[in-house]
C-alpha cells in the first residue's frame, strides 16, 4: 500500500524531541528597541537570484505560463490580450506582498511588547531552527504552520527574525485586507493576499500559482501557508486543503528545482486568545468582521494572561525523497511545462498523502499542557468532580497519554496538586472550584430563557473541548478500536476491525486519518492498547485485560460526544428533513434541532452543537451516500436516503451490526 | 574557392597545413603558432612517412596500454617534485610541467600523492581463463588464411572497452570473459567468409574496431556459452577512392579518425568528423553507434555524412543500390545499421562525403558572468544558426580543471599578463570567480567568412555579458578533451575514480538539468557514504536547432569505501535516471550497449522494442552477432 511508508511502527513514545528555549527571556532583560534595530542578516538560500519585491512581479508578468493563459483566456472570451494582460497585472497588485526590513523591524518592536504582555513565554525547539537553517541554505523552503490563532503568522516571523532567519512570504486570506492599515502593514511584513475562492477563475489561478512558483523557484525566501487552509475554530486540525501543496511541488515535478523541503510546524497555545470567540462562531455567532477598530477593542486582552506558547519546528521533509519512486516526473516530459495541466492521479494521491503526512507530523508536535488533561477528564464528567479525584484521574491520564507517545510538557518537579490548581487558575473563565469540587464555569443568571443558558453552557463546553480536542490525535486511534470492540458482536479480531473501519470511514471528516491507511491504523492502535496493558493481542482475538477496562472506557468516553452528535444528525435527517432540506439551511435547522433535543433531555451532548460536527457529519452522509445533492435551479438540496441513514444511526448507536468487509490483510 | 578542385591549390593547401602540424610537433620557436590548427592538439604521427598507411598494428598492446588509456608512452605522473607532467612527445602538452595540477588535484578530491593506488603493471597471461574453441570453426577459418590469435593479450585486449569498471578490474589484475580468439579480417570479402563460417559453426561473432566503446558494449556476455570470436576491423583500414566531383570516398570501415583524416589531408579534404575519441575510434564504430563529431555544426553527426553504408549480416550483404543524396524508398534502412551497435552485422565499407580542407581555422573564448548566462548565449546562437563549428560551454568547475592543466609559462611577461587578464576578468568587470564560466569556438572556414562569423558571435555573447578571452583559452578547452582520459589514469594511480556521459535534451531544460544531475551526484555520493565531495562537473558540448548535447565529468576519490565501483556504478546510475526525469535522452552518442539496457524500452516504447527485435529476428535469428547490445 502506498501510504505504507508514511508511517513507521516504531513505538511513539520512544519518539525523541528537542527542548525548548524561551526567546521572550531575553526580551525582558533587553532593550526591545535595540533588537528590533539590531543587524539582521539571514543566511540565504544558495541558488538564490536575488530580486526585489517590485521584480518579481515583473518577472511573473512576463512569465511564459502567464503568456499562454493570457492567451488561451483572450481567445475564450473575444477580449484583446493586453486587456487581459492588464487584469493579470490588477490581480497581483492585489496579491504582492512588499516585504520590508522596517516594517518587520517595526513589528519586532510591538510584538515584543505586546507579547511579553499577554505570555509566559514563547518557547521554541532550537534544534529544529538550526536544523531550519540548514534547509534554508540547500533548497527552497516551505513553512507549514499549524493553524489555531490570527497571531500564529505574526509568531511566526518574530521568531524567524529573533533567529536571523530568512523571513518568510506568507500566503494570507483576502479578509485581511478589510483591516485598512493593518492589511498593508502585513502585506508590508510580507503577507501577499488570495482571494478565498476562485474556482473557475483561470487568470486568477494562474496569476497566483506563477506568483508562488516564482518566488520559490529564485528561493526569494520561504514560502509560509497553512496546509489547514483556516484556523481551526475547534483546536482539531483540519482536513488539509491540496490546492498550494500542489504548487509548491510542482517546480520539484518539472525539475525547475533539485528538491522543496517541507517544513511542518506546530504551534501550541496554553490559553487561545480566540477561545470564547470560536466557540461563539460555532454556534452560529458569525465571526465578526476583521477590521481595525476590532482589533483595537480587542486590546483588553492585553490585561489578561494567555500562559506560553511553544513553536516546534519539525525535521525538514524532502519532496524528493518523499517522491521516489511515486512521481513518475518525465512525465513532463513531451508537453512544454509552461503549459498548466492538471495533476495526474498519481500526483494528487501523492500531494494527498503527503500533505496528511505533515499534518499529522504537526499533531505529534504540539505540546500538551496540564490542562489539556484536566479539560479531557472534565468534559466525561461533566457535572463536575471532587478535586482530588480529578488530581488522581489528571495523573492516570498523563500516565496513559505517556504510554500512547503525548508530547507532554509536565512540571515533573511540582506537586500534582499545584499543577492542576495553577493550570485552573490560568483558566478561571472555564471552570469553578467550589468547595473542593471543579465544575465548569456557569453563569447564574436566574433570569436567563432556557435556550440562553444552553448557549452559555454550550459556549463552556465547546471552549472546554477546544482544548480535549488538542490531545485527540493521541488518543483517537485506540479510541476507535475502543468503540469498535464494544460494538462488535465478537472479540474477534475480523470483527472487530469490520468495525474499526466502518466508523474510521465515518470519522474521516473529524479527525485525521489518512485515506487508505486503516489496517496501518489498526495496528498502530491495537500495539498502543498492547503496550499499555489494556488488552491482548491473540491470534484471532483481541482480549480486555483486567487493568484494561478503565482504559478502554475513557476512549469510549473520549468518542462519545462525537458517535452522539453523529446520531442526532441522522435522526435529525430521519426526522425532521426526510423529504430533503435545502443546503443553506441545513446548520440552522439542525443546530435548532439539536437545541430542542438537550431542552427535551432526550441528548445530553452539548457538543452536538457545533457547526464544525454537523458540517463534518454531513460530508460523512454524502460520502457514503446516505444524502445525495441535488442542484435546483440555484439551490442546493440535500436528498435523503432515509434507510441510508437509520441503518448508520442504528449502527453507531450499536443496535445494528456492521456489515462485515471481508479483509485479506488481517 | 578549394572546391573548384585545382589540384595545385589542395596541393599548396595541405603542404600548408602539414607545415603548421610540423611546427606544433616540434613545439615551435616561430612565432606561427597564433594560427594553430585543431589537430595540433591531438597525438600526432611520429612518421611522416606516407607509406605506412596500418597505424593500427595486429598487436595493438605494443603501443598501447593494456589496462589505461591511449599509447603507452603517454601518461600523466607526478614527478619526484611532486609536479604533474605528462610523458611522451606525441602531444603538445608532452613533456610539459603542469604547475597547478597537483594543487587542483588534492583540493578537489581531498586526494593525498603519499596514497597511492597503482595498477598492477604486467598482465598475468596465466590468470586469463584458456580459450573455448570451436575446433571445426578453427579448422575452417585456418583454411581461409585469415590471420587469428588464440594469445591472451590479443584477447584481453578486445574484452573491454574504456567505461571505469572495465579499466578498474583490469589495472586490478582482474579478467572477465575474453573472447575466446581474435580474427582479423583484410577486407570486405573476409568478412563475409568470417560471417558464414560462424553461422555455419554456430559461433557468437563480436565485432571490434577502435575499443574505445564506453557503454560496456564490447564485455562478452557471461552468459554466452558458445565459443566467442573478436572480429577486429583494425586491418580494413584503406581509402578505396576519392570523388572529387561528387565530394565522396569510399573507406573501409576499419579505419581509425586520426589515420583517416590524415589520409583525407593529404589530398586537400577532410571528413570533418572529429568524435573526442577520433585518435582512436573507427568508421564503423562510429557508424554503429550513431557517433557525433566536435565539428557536426558544419560537417554534420555520422548519419549526415554517410552516403552509403556495406554491412555483412548472417543474412547476407546489406547495402543500398545507389549513391543518390536523399531518397523516399520507405524507411531508411541505414537506419538500421546506424546505431546497430553490432547486434546485426559488421560493417566493412562506408561512402562518405568529405569537404576540401577549410582554408583557415581560429580558435576563441568567451568568458560568461555564470553558466544562465553562457546557456543563453549558446540558445541565442543556435537560433541565429550562426553556430561555430564547434562551440562548447564549460561550467565553473572545468573552467578552473582546464586552468589547471596551464602548462609552466616561459616568461615572466606571459604571466604578467595572465595576472593582467585575470584581474581585469574579476576585478574590473565584477565576474566572481566562483561562478564564471568560459566558453571556447572553434571557427572553420575561408578566412574572410572566419573573422565575420567570429565578430557575430562575439556580438550575440556581448549582448549575455560575455568577454572575449582569447585563442589560448579556448584551444586549451579543447586539448582537455584529449587528455582526459588519460587523466583518469593518473587519478586511479590515487585512488581517484570518475568517468563521463552524456545525454542530449531540449534548449529549456538544459540549465534545469544541468543543475539537478549534478547535485544529484553530490548527494547520491553523501548518501553512499564517499568521504570527499566529488567532482560533478559538465559542459554543453553541442548545439542543435531545439535543443544541446550535454556532457557530465563525475569523479571522486574512494578512500574508505569497501567496494567503490559498486558506489560508482550506483552513483551514475542515479544520475541517469535524474537525466531522464529532466527530460534528457539516454545518450545523444556514446550509445545503449550493455551500460544502459535497463532504460531502452522506457526510452524507446514497447512497440519500437518489438520493431528492432523484429529486425534481430529477422537479420540474425542465431544471434551470431551475439554481444546482447542493445535489446
Amino acid at each position: 500500500m502506498a501510504s505504507k511508508a508514511l508511517y513507521s511502527q516504531r513505538d511513539p513514545a520512544l519518539k525523541k524531541r528537542d527542548d525548548f528555549e524561551d526567546v521572550l527571556e531575553e526580551r525582558r532583560n533587553s532593550s526591545d528597541l535595540r533588537y528590533a534595530l539590531r543587524c539582521y542578516t539571514p543566511v540565504l538560500y544558495k541558488g538564490m537570484t536575488p530580486c526585489k519585491a517590485s521584480m518579481l512581479k515583473t518577472i511573473v508578468l512576463q512569465s511564459e505560463q502567464l503568456h499562454y493563459v493570457v492567451n488561451q483566456v483572450s481567445k475564450e472570451t473575444g477580449e484583446a490580450m493586453d486587456i487581459i494582460q492588464e487584469e493579470a497585472a490588477g490581480i497581483l497588485e492585489e496579491m504582492a506582498h512588499r516585504l520590508q526590513l522596517s516594517t518587520i523591524r517595526f513589528f519586532a518592536f510591538t510584538l515584543s511588547k505586546a507579547f511579553k504582555a499577554l505570555f509566559q513565554g514563547v518557547r521554541v525547539n532550537e534544534e529544529g531552527i538550526q536544523r531550519l537553517q540548514q534547509a534554508i541554505q540547500e533548497y527552497p523552503v516551505v513553512l507549514l504552520p499549524s493553524h489555531r490563532s490570527y497571531i500564529d503568522f505574526l509568531i511566526m516571523s518574530y521568531i524567524l527574525y529573533t533567529y536571523d532567519l530568512a523571513l518568510p512570504v506568507i500566503a494570507a486570506g483576502m479578509d485581511f485586507l478589510g483591516m485598512k492599515f493593518i492589511g498593508e502593514m502585513l502585506r508590508m511584513s510580507g503577507a501577499f493576499f488570495i482571494r478565498r475562492s476562485f474556482g473557475g477563475d483561470k487568470l486568477y489561478w494562474a496569476v497566483f500559482s506563477e506568483y508562488v512558483k516564482t518566488m520559490l523557484r529564485n528561493g526569494y525566501a520561504p514560502i509560509e501557508f497553512f496546509l489547514e487552509g483556516t484556523r481551526s475554530r475547534t483546536c482539531k486540525s483540519l482536513t488539509p486543503k491540496l490546492g498550494l501543496l500542489n504548487i509548491v511541488m510542482e517546480p520539484f515535478f518539472k525539475g525547475e528545482v533539485f528538491d522543496v523541503s517541507l517544513v511542518p510546524i506546530s504551534i501550541s497555545y496554553e490559553r487561545i486568545l480566540e477561545e470564547t470567540l470560536y466557540a461563539r462562531e460555532l454556534l452560529g455567532v458569525p465571526k465578526p468582521k476583521e477590521s481595525t477598530s476590532g482589533l483595537l477593542k480587542a486590546r483588553r486582552i492585553l490585561s489578561e494572561d494567555y500562559g506560553s506558547i511553544h513553536v516546534y519546528f519539525g525535521h525538514p521533509v524532502s519532496v524528493r525523497t518523499l517522491a521516489q519512486g511515486r512521481i513518475n516526473r518525465s512525465h513532463y516530459n513531451l508537453i512544454p511545462r509552461h503549459i498548466p495541466r492538471r495533476p495526474s492521479e498519481e500526483t494528487q494521491s501523492f500531494v494527498n498523502d503527503t500533505a496528511y503526512r505533515l499534518v499529522r507530523q504537526q499533531e505529534e508536535n504540539m505540546v500538551l499542557r496540564p490542562w489539556v488533561l484536566i479539560a479531557t477528564v472534565l468534559l466525561q464528567n461533566l457535572d463536575g468532580l471532587d478535586s482530588a479525584l480529578l488530581t488522581e484521574q489528571v495523573a492516570w491520564l498523563r500516565d496513559v497519554a505517556r504510554s500512547f507517545g503525548a508530547f507532554l510538557d509536565w512540571p515533573d518537579h511540582e506537586p500534582l496538586s499545584k499543577v492542576v490548581s495553577s493550570s485552573l487558575a490560568l483558566h478561571h473563565g472555564l471552570v469553578c472550584v467550589a468547595g473542593g469540587r471543579v465544575t465548569l464555569a456557569q453563569e447564574t443568571q436566574e433570569l436567563s430563557s432556557p435556550e440562553e443558558a444552553l448557549f452559555n453552557r454550550a459556549v463552556t463546553v465547546l471552549s472546554v473541548a477546544s482544548y480535549r480536542n488538542q490531545i485527540l490525535h493521541v488518543f483517537v486511534r485506540p479510541a476507535l478500536v475502543a468503540v469498535a470492540m464494544q460494538a462488535a458482536a465478537t472479540t474477534r479480531k475480523d470483527d472487530v476491525y469490520g468495525f474499526f473501519s466502518f466508523i474510521r470511514n465515518v470519522f474521516s471528516n473529524e479527525f485525521i486519518l489518512c485515506p487508505g491507511a486503516a489496517v496501518q491504523d489498526f495496528e498502530e492502535a491495537c500495539y498502543l492498547l498492547m503496550k499499555c496493558g489494556a488488552v491482548q493481542i491473540l491470534k484471532q482475538d483481541i482480549a480486555v485485560t483486567d487493568r484494561g477496562q478503565p482504559v478502554l472506557s475513557f476512549l469510549n468516553g473520549m468518542l462519545e460526544p462525537f458517535l452522539q452528535g453523529y446520531q442526532m444528525v441522522c435522526r435529525y435527517f430521519c426526522e425532521e428533513a426526510s423529504e430533503g432540506v435545502s443546503e443553506r439551511q441545513y446548520v440552522p435547522a439542525v443546530r435548532s434541532f439539536a437545541a430542542k433535543c438537550i431542552l427535551s433531555d432526550s441528548l445530553k451532548c452539548y457538543e452536538a452543537l457545533s457547526s464544525d460536527l454537523q458540517k463534518n457529519a454531513l460530508a460523512a452522509l454524502l460520502r457514503m451516500n446516505a444524502l445525495k445533492k441535488v442542484k435546483v435551479a440555484d439551490q442546493v438540496t440535500l436528498k435523503v436516503n432515509k434507510m441510508a441513514v437509520q441503518t448508520l444511526e442504528d449502527t453507531l448507536g450499536g443496535k445494528v451490526p456492521v456489515q462485515k468487509p471481508v479483509l485479506a490483510r488481517l | 574557392m578549394a572546391s573548384n578542385g585545382s589540384s595545385s591549390e589542395r596541393q599548396r593547401v595541405a603542404q600548408h597545413r602539414l607545415r603548421i602540424i610540423a611546427g606544433h610537433l616540434q613545439k615551435d620557436e616561430d612565432r606561427e603558432a597564433t594560427r594553430i590548427a585543431a589537430h595540433a592538439c591531438k597525438a600526432k604521427a611520429t612518421d611522416t612517412d606516407e607509406a605506412i598507411t596500418r597505424r593500427v598494428p595486429r598487436k595493438r598492446q605494443e603501443v598501447m596500454k593494456w589496462n589505461g588509456w591511449g599509447y603507452s608512452d603517454s601518461r600523466f605522473l607526478f614527478n619526484k617534485k611532486g609536479e604533474a607532467e605528462f610523458t611522451g612527445k606525441r602531444y603538445r602538452l608532452s613533456g610539459l610541467i603542469l604547475p597547478s595540477l597537483k594543487d587542483w588535484f588534492e583540493g578537489t578530491f581531498g586526494a593525498s600523492l603519499q596514497y597511492k593506488t597503482p595498477a598492477t603493471t604486467n598482465l598475468n597471461t596465466s590468470a586469463v581463463p584458456p580459450p573455448f574453441l570451436n575446433e571445426a570453426f578453427v579448422q575452417d577459418l585456418k583454411a581461409t588464411e585469415i590471420p587469428f590469435s588464440l594469445e591472451a593479450e590479443d584477447r584481453v585486449f578486445r574484452s573491454h572497452g574504456h567505461c571505469l569498471h572495465e579499466i578498474f578490474a583490469l589495472r586490478d589484475g582482474k579478467f572477465g570473459r575474453a573472447p575466446d580468439m581474435v580474427v582479423w579480417p583484410n577486407c570486405h570479402d573476409d568478412v563475409v567468409k568470417i560471417v558464414e563460417l560462424a553461422c555455419q559453426h554456430d559461433v557468437c561473432l563480436i565485432p571490434y574496431g577502435g575499443g574505445t566503446s564506453v557503454s560496456s558494449a564490447l564485455e562478452c556476455p557471461p552468459e554466452e556459452t558458445r565459443s566467442v570470436i573478436s572480429l577486429d576491423t583494425s586491418q580494413m583500414n584503406r581509402i578505396l577512392w576519392i570523388d572529387e566531383k561528387n565530394l565522396t570516398a569510399r573507406i573501409e570501415a576499419g579505419i581509425i579518425g586520426q589515420d583517416l583524416e590524415r589520409l583525407l589531408n593529404k589530398s586537400g579534404y577532410c571528413t570533418g568528423h572529429e568524435p573526442d575519441s577520433m585518435e582512436f575510434s573507427s568508421l564503423g564504430g562510429w557508424v554503429a553507434t550513431r557517433a557525433s563529431g566536435m565539428k557536426k555544426n558544419i560537417y554534420g553527426n555520422i548519419e549526415d555524412l554517410v552516403v552509403q553504408v556495406k554491412m555483412v549480416t548472417p543474412r547476407g550483404v546489406i547495402e543500398k543500390s545507389c549513391l543518390g543524396p536523399r531518397t523516399s524508398t520507405g524507411p531508411d534502412v541505414h537506419h538500421f545499421i546506424l546505431g546497430s551497435e553490432g547486434t546485426l552485422g559488421v560493417v566493412t565499407e562506408v561512402t562518405m562525403k568529405i569537404r576540401p580542407l577549410p582554408e583557415y581555422q581560429k580558435y576563441g573564448s568567451v568568458v560568461f558572468p555564470n553558466f544562465e548566462q553562457g546557456v543563453a548565449c549558446l540558445r541565442e546562437v543556435a537560433k541565429h544558426r550562426c553556430a561555430p563549428a564547434s562551440i562548447r560551454l564549460m561550467d565553473n568547475e572545468q573552467f578552473h580543471f582546464g586552468h589547471a592543466l596551464k602548462p609552466q609559462v616561459s616568461s615572466i611577461f606571459t604571466s604578467f599578463l595572465d595576472g593582467l587578464k585575470k584581474f581585469y576578468i574579476t576585478k574590473f568587470k565584477g565576474f566572481d570567480p566562483h561562478r564564471l564560466c568560459v566558453a571556447t569556438l572553434l571557427f572553420e572556414g575561408d578566412r574572410e567568412r572566419v573573422l565575420q562569423h567570429e565578430k557575430q558571435v562575439y556580438d550575440i555573447a556581448s549582448k549575455f555579458g560575455g568577454l572575449a578571452a582569447g585563442e589560448d583559452n579556448g584551444q586549451r578547452g579543447y586539448m582537455l578533451t584529449f587528455v582526459i582520459a588519460y587523466l583518469r589514469d593518473l587519478g586511479m594511480d590515487y585512488s581517484v575514480i570518475g568517468e563521463s556521459f552524456e545525454t542530449s535534451v531540449p534548449w529549456d531544460r538544459v540549465l534545469d538539468l544541468c543543475r539537478n544531475v549534478k547535485e544529484r551526484i553530490v548527494r547520491e555520493c553523501k548518501e553512499r557514504g564517499v568521504q570527499f565531495s566529488p567532482l560533478s562537473t559538465c559542459r554543453v558540448t553541442q548545439t542543435y536547432d531545439a535543443g544541446a548535447c550535454v556532457y557530465f565529468y563525475f569523479a571522486f576519490n574512494y578512500r574508505g569505501l569497501g567496494d567503490p565501483i559498486h558506489v560508482y556504478e550506483q552513483v551514475e546510475h542515479a544520475a541517469r535516471e535524474e537525466i531522464l526525469a529532466n527530460g534528457g535522452s539516454l545518450s545523444h552518442h556514446h550509445g545503449v550497449g550493455k551500460l544502459r539496457k535497463p532504460w531502452m524500452r522506457d526510452a524507446v516504447s514497447g512497440v519500437g522494442m518489438g520493431m528492432l527485435r523484429a529486425v534481430k529476428e529477422y537479420v540474425d535469428p542465431k544471434n551470431i552477432f551475439g554481444n546482447r547490445n542493445l535489446l
